[in-house]
This record gives structure tokens, C-alpha cells and sequence, in this order.
């Protein structure tokens, strides 16, 4: 099941590697959310109410409700045109995030340790460098905010993956942490819709050396 | 203390944010310098002690926390000073300072903690703090540089979290799960070494951020520019250290192993590329305050050198990062008088320091004397024993290489320096410049002191904490 589930995941990758409009990367990220959720709920040994509470604050509450919301107010609020606006064609795109993938499953091949659960590997991983070519080839920038929420859905994964748990204090730490990151990243991302016309990346080159 | 240092300092930065009384921000400042410099010395009486369990007031942490404790009372001042100068509407002033609490508090805990996620998590809050700086003045270029600071940091930081998922999965085969860097070097034999190398690379890049090293260095360079100097001089300075802080905690750690030759050549081709790519800009750059932040990139490249060199390195990188905190903020400092007198930051539009602010063209000078290392700045001390210690590991080619680098970058930084100095600007209408006391001057003049004063003649408890520090690396 958990197996499914993951795949899944990747199969979202593929989808947003060919996604034409803003909304849809939202929608996925949102589905993507839902899907951690399960893979954490059928993870669980044993429910405890803490825990539990914990999770489904940062898989639901936080990654499919909250932050997809804030990322379509930001679209709505700041005229974003619905258009993805790629450098890459779209079929490039998806060559290129077969191409992790494979290279992923490759690697995680030559991992040999009995304690993870190599798809775990291979979907963080994969998810990771998808993160990275989706920040490297859009115009927007609000594309690249969501490029770093698919590099955080693979740390997620990751996370998982790694069986045993920090403590509870360094965790809360840093689900606030990463909490407190998209909200400012979203505040900025509101100035400059404010400052600049257009949200390209292309306008924010006046910083130089002379 | 560090609960009472942790909650202390919070609740002065929520009250200076909601505060707009101008006496009551100065009150509440002057008790943050008092809480800072009572953790200082509390640190320093206590060495060795663990408190909460996540932080330790280790020899490292100690000397870097007592830097810190000395230069943010003279970045408050001259906060103070510009704030009064370029007049910011009371809230943007608020949050000015609340953000410098908030930075240095962030700072303080990130060098005090003995667990790698510990240090995350607050270099995160830096990361927080440092943006809201970064803004202050809330236009266009501001909002630029802000948002690539953010954006960058927030991909690096993931990446150290990710280094750090590897390296629990790393201590998996130990049968431990507790990443503080006691139990990581207590368990050093049992580390997985195919995770621990993959743990490195991700934690060492994370860190460059912060650090100011390739490959992430760019984002720091436009904070430095855009965000006031003061702050910039904390940026350039402390929060580089707290970068520092974060990667040689872990180098011990994997130097205990036998990837340490390699975690050599990682830090290594990364340290030269700072050097070498330092150089480059120097010798195009215009800004004088992106001229400066480069030559911290310099800087860093050069002591990360050395601890990947090893031997007497070691001793040196410590010895080099304290000195430059001390060289560079000055220098930062100056600038906001600079700043008030030309009215421009590019080196066209800038020139004949002397005439108009002697003192303050002073500190340029010394500032540039120590800051190429030349005698009798402490910093020749320290990057002489860089150059020893790359002889003592062989790599004579590397040495030569730099040491070439290093020439053309006295070069370049002599050139701009100078001309500051000395040349008059083209065009510059001269009646307006406002005339600048000679006493603000005196923190800088006093910083650099201390610089030569550490590296020439440093006291024994001094070196000893030095020497505590890298105790645990092998030769």
C-alpha cells in the first residue's frame, strides 16, 4: 500500500513536469500533502493522540490546506497570469524528470544498507532534484516558492524513511521553522507583486557590483 | 542561564518591537547588552558546563560567544546612530531593532548548542531575523536582495536538514539515535560511511550560506549590500562565525573517521574556489560595501583552507575567524560614516576621505592595513600560520596559487582603498558634508586594536581556549 501510495507521489511529479497552469501545481501539492498523510498514518505503530496531532497538522493542516490557500490567495492578490511560462518546453520537462528518476533508482541501487527502504529513497531523492530543475527553468516566482514545497515534500519522505525519531523539542523546532520560512517567503512574495509589475525573475537583476 | 538568556532576550525583542518610545527602546537595548554580556561571562566561568542538555558552553562556543558580546554593543551604537541619521518611520525602527535581538539571540544559542539540530533550528531563526534587516529600508533593490537572502537560505538550510536525515541514518548501525556531537564522536567507528559522506556534503553546503563560501555565497554578498551597515557588519562578521560553528562541529566529528581525507579535499576545492572567485570581484567591484563582503568571502576561503590543510591550521582558522570578525565589522561600521558624508556607495562618486572625516579615514586605512594582513595586524599572524600549515601538508602548488590570489586581491582592495583616500571625486559638490565627530570613530579604532593585540600578543587563556577547541582533531 505504502508502495502505491509513493508512486503515486512520483506519478504527481511527472503530472506538474507538464502542468500548464498555476493552479494545477497548487492542486498537486495539495494532493501531494493528502498522500503523506496516509503513508504517515499507515506508518504509525501505535496512535498516540500527540503524535497523531502532530502529524496531521503538518501533513493536512499545514501542507494541503494552508499552504496551497496562502499560494492561491498570492496568485489571486497579485494578478499572476495563469500560465506556467517555462523556459523548457513542457516534453523536455518530462524527459528531464524521467531522467531523475531513473538516475535516482540507479543510485538507490547502489545503496547497500539494510535499515531504509530504498523507495523512500528513491522519492525523496527524486523529489528533491525535481524541486531543484522546476526552480531552474520557470520565469516565475512563485513557481520557485513551489519548487522549494516540492524539495520540503521530499524531505518529508526522507524523514520518514529515517525510522527513528528526534525528540519531540527538535522537532516541533523545526516543523515551526520550516512553518515560519513559507510565511515569509509568501509575505515577500506579496511585496514585490506590490513593488513590480510583472512576478519574473528577470526583474530581480538590478542587484550589481557597480 | 541560557533559559533565562533565551527568554530574556525574546521578551526584549517582542517589547522593542511593540515599543515606540525612543527612551524606552534605548532602556530595553542597554538590557539586552547587559543580558549578553552577563551570558558571556557566565559561559566563560562555567566552561564545559551543559545546560538543558542541548547546549554546552564549550571552548569554541566561549571565544566566539565573548567576540560576539564585543562587537554587538558598538552594533547597537552605531545602529543607534544611523537610525538617527536616515530618520526610518517608528515601526520600521522597531523592527530594526527587535531584529538585531532577535539575530544576535539566534547567534548566541546557534554557538552554544551541541546538537546538530539544535543549531539548525536557530540558524534558521538567523536566517528569519537577518531578512527583516535585510528589508529595513523597503524599497525596490532592498526587497531584491531580501528575497534572494531568503530564498537561498531556505533551499540551504533544507539541505542541512537533509545532511542531517543522513546522518541519523548513518547512526542507525550504532543503535543510537541521539545526534548530539558527543554521542557522534563517541560512536565515531560505527558511523555508516557511505550515509556520513552523502551527511557532509549536504551539511557542508547548507552552511556555505551562512559561512560565505561556493557554492552558496552569492546570497550573502546582496544582504551585505542592501541591509544597514551595522547590521551588515554583524552579517559579515558573527553570523558568519555561527556558519563556521556549524561545519567545523561536524568536521571533528568526521575527522574522527576515516573519510577525513576526504572531507579535506570537499572543504578544500571549495575553500580555493572562494579564494579564486573572491579575487575575481574584487577586482571588477564598484560597491564598496559588496567590496567588503567579498573580502569576507576571502577571508573564509583562506581559514577554511586551513582546517582543511590541518596542523597548526587548525589553530589558525579559530585564531583568523575571531580576528576578522573584529577587522571587518569595523570596517562596516566606518561605512555608515562614509556613507553620510558622500551620500553614494560607488567607488566613482567617493574620494578624499581625508579631507572631509580624518578619523574615520583613519580606521579605512588601518582597516585595509589589517584586513590584506599586513604587519602588525593580528590577522598576518594567523594567515602566515595558514601558509605554514598548506606547506607542512605539502600542497606547495595550491600555496603558490593563492598566495597569488591573495596578491592580486591587496591589489585590487589597495587600488579602491586609495582612491577613497586620497583622490578626490569628480563632480562632488562638497558644501553639505556634514562634520563627523571624531569620537564615533573610537569603537572601530578600539576593535582593530583588539585585533592586533589578540594576534600579537595573545593572553594565555586565550590561546589555552584555542587549543581546547581543537583538542579533539587529530594532527
Amino acid at each position: 500500500m505504502i508502495d502505491v501510495l509513493l508512486i503515486t507521489f512520483i506519478i504527481s511529479l511527472f503530472y506538474m513536469a507538464i502542468a500548464n497552469r498555476m493552479l494545477t501545481y497548487i492542486k498537486v501539492l495539495a494532493f501531494q500533502g493528502v498522500l503523506l498523510f496516509i503513508v504517515v498514518f499507515i506508518q504509525l505503530n501505535e496512535i498516540n493522540p500527540v503524535n497523531l496531532a502532530l502529524i496531521l497538522l503538518e501533513t493536512i493542516v499545514f501542507k494541503s490546506i494552508a499552504v496551497p490557500l496562502f499560494m492561491a490567495y498570492v496568485l489571486k492578490r497579485n494578478n499572476i497570469t495563469r500560465e506556467a511560462e517555462p523556459y523548457l518546453p513542457n516534453f523536455v520537462s518530462l524527459i528531464i524528470t524521467t531522467l531523475i528518476v531513473v538516475v535516482t533508482i540507479l543510485l538507490a541501487n547502489g545503496v547497500k544498507d539494510t535499515h531504509l527502504d530504498k523507495i523512500f529513497f528513491v522519492v525523496s531523492l527524486s523529489s528533491l532534484f525535481t524541486g531543484l530543475y522546476f526552480i531552474a527553468t520557470r520565469r516565475k516566482i512563485i513557481t520557485h516558492v513551489i519548487g522549494y514545497l516540492i524539495i520540503e515534500n521530499g524531505v518529508f519522505v526522507l524523514s520518514l524513511a529515517v525510522g527513528n525519531e528526534m525528540p519531540m523539542l527538535v522537532n516541533l523546532g523545526i516543523m515551526l521553522d520550516i512553518f515560519a520560512s513559507v510565511l515569509i517567503l509568501g509575505i515577500f512574495l506579496n511585496k514585490i507583486g506590490d513593488v513590480f509589475k510583472d512576478i519574473d525573475v528577470d526583474q530581480l537583476s538590478s542587484l550589481k557590483d557597480y | 542561564m541560557i533559559g533565562i538568556y533565551l527568554i530574556g532576550a525574546l521578551s526584549i525583542a517582542i517589547a522593542l518591537f511593540l515599543n515606540r518610545n525612543k527612551t524606552i527602546a534605548f532602556v530595553l537595548l542597554g538590557l539586552f547588552l547587559i543580558l549578553q554580556g552577563t551570558l558571556s561571562a557566565y559561559a566563560y566561568l562555567n566552561l564545559h558546563a551543559t545546560e538543558w542538555s542541548y547546549f554546552t558552553y564549550d571552548s569554541l562556543a566561549v571565544l566566539l560567544l565573548l567576540t560576539l558580546g564585543i562587537i554587538s554593543v558598538p552594533a547597537i551604537f552605531h545602529s543607534h546612530i544611523y537610525l538617527e541619521d536616515q530618520p526610518a518611520p517608528p515601526d520600521s525602527r522597531a523592527v530594526y531593532y527587535a531584529s538585531v535581538v532577535l539575530l544576535i539571540m539566534g547567534i548566541s544559542a546557534g554557538y552554544l548548542a551541541n546538537h546538530i539540530a539544535v543549531i539548525w533550528i536557530f540558524t534558521e531563526v538567523t536566517t528569519l531575523s537577518a531578512s527583516a534587516l535585510i528589508y529595513h529600508h523597503r524599497n525596490k533593490l532592498a526587497l531584491e536582495g531580501t528575497w534572494k537572502y531568503v530564498f537561498i537560505s531556505a533551499i540551504s538550510i533544507t539541505f542541512v536538514f537533509i545532511g542531517i536525515l543522513f546522518l541519523s541514518l548513518s547512526l542507525q548501525n550504532a543503535g543510537s539515535d541521539n545526534l548530539s556531537f558527543k554521542n557522534l564522536l563517541a560512536q565515531n567507528a560505527l558511523l555508516n560511511p557511505f550515509w556520513l559522506r552523502l551527511s557532509f556534503l549536504f551539511i557542508f553546503t547548507g552552511f556555505t550560506v551562512k559561512l560565505g563560501l561556493v557554492p552558496m555565497f552569492t546570497a550573502g554578498v546582496d544582504a551585505k549590500d542592501k541591509a544597514p551597515a551595522p547590521a551588515g557588519a554583524l552579517l559579515s562578521s558573527v553570523l558568519m562565525n555561527l556558519g563556521f560553528v556549524g561545519v567545523f562541529r561536524f568536521y571533528i566529528v568526521i575527522a574522527n573517521t576515516p573519510l577525513h581525507h576526504w572531507a579535506n579535499l570537499v572543504i578544500g576545492i571549495s575553500a580555493f574556489l572562494s579564494v579564486f572567485v573572491a579575487t575575481v570581484y574584487m577586482i571588477k567591484v564598484k560597491n564598496i560595501k559588496r567590496m567588503m563582503a567579498y573580502s569576507s568571502i576571502e577571508h573564509m576561503g583562506l581559514v577554511m583552507l586551513g582546517v582543511a590543510a590541518g596542523g597548526i591550521g587548525y589553530y589558525a582558522a579559530i585564531l583568523h575567524i575571531i580576528l576578522h570578525a573584529f577587522v571587518k565589522s569595523s570596517m562596516f561600521f566606518q561605512f555608515t560614516q562614509l556613507y553620510r558624508v558622500f551620500q553614494n556607495k560607488s567607488i566613482y562618486h567617493v574620494g578624499n576621505y581625508f579631507k572631509y572625516n580624518t578619523s574615520g579615514a583613519l580606521v579605512l586605512l588601518f582597516g585595509f592595513i589589517s584586513a590584506t594582513a599586513m604587519p602588525p595586524s593580528g590577522l598576518f599572524v594567523s594567515e602566515f600560520l595558514i601558509f605554514r600549515s598548506l606547506f607542512e601538508a605539502n600542497q606547495i602548488i595550491l600555496l603558490v596559487v593563492v598566495l597569488l590570489l591573495l596578491t592580486m586581491i591587496i591589489w585590487a582592495f589597495g587600488k579602491n582603498i586609495l582612491k577613497i583616500l586620497f583622490i578626490p571625486p569628480v563632480g562632488f559638490d562638497d558644501s553639505h558634508v556634514p562634520v563627523i565627530s571624531p569620537w564615533e570613530s573610537s569603537s572601530q579604532f578600539i576593535l582593530l586594536a583588539l585585533a592586533v593585540y589578540l594576534g600579537l600578543n595573545p593572553p594565555a587563556e586565550f590561546v589555552q581556549l584555542i587549543k581546547e577547541s581543537i583538542m579533539m582533531l587529530p594532527n
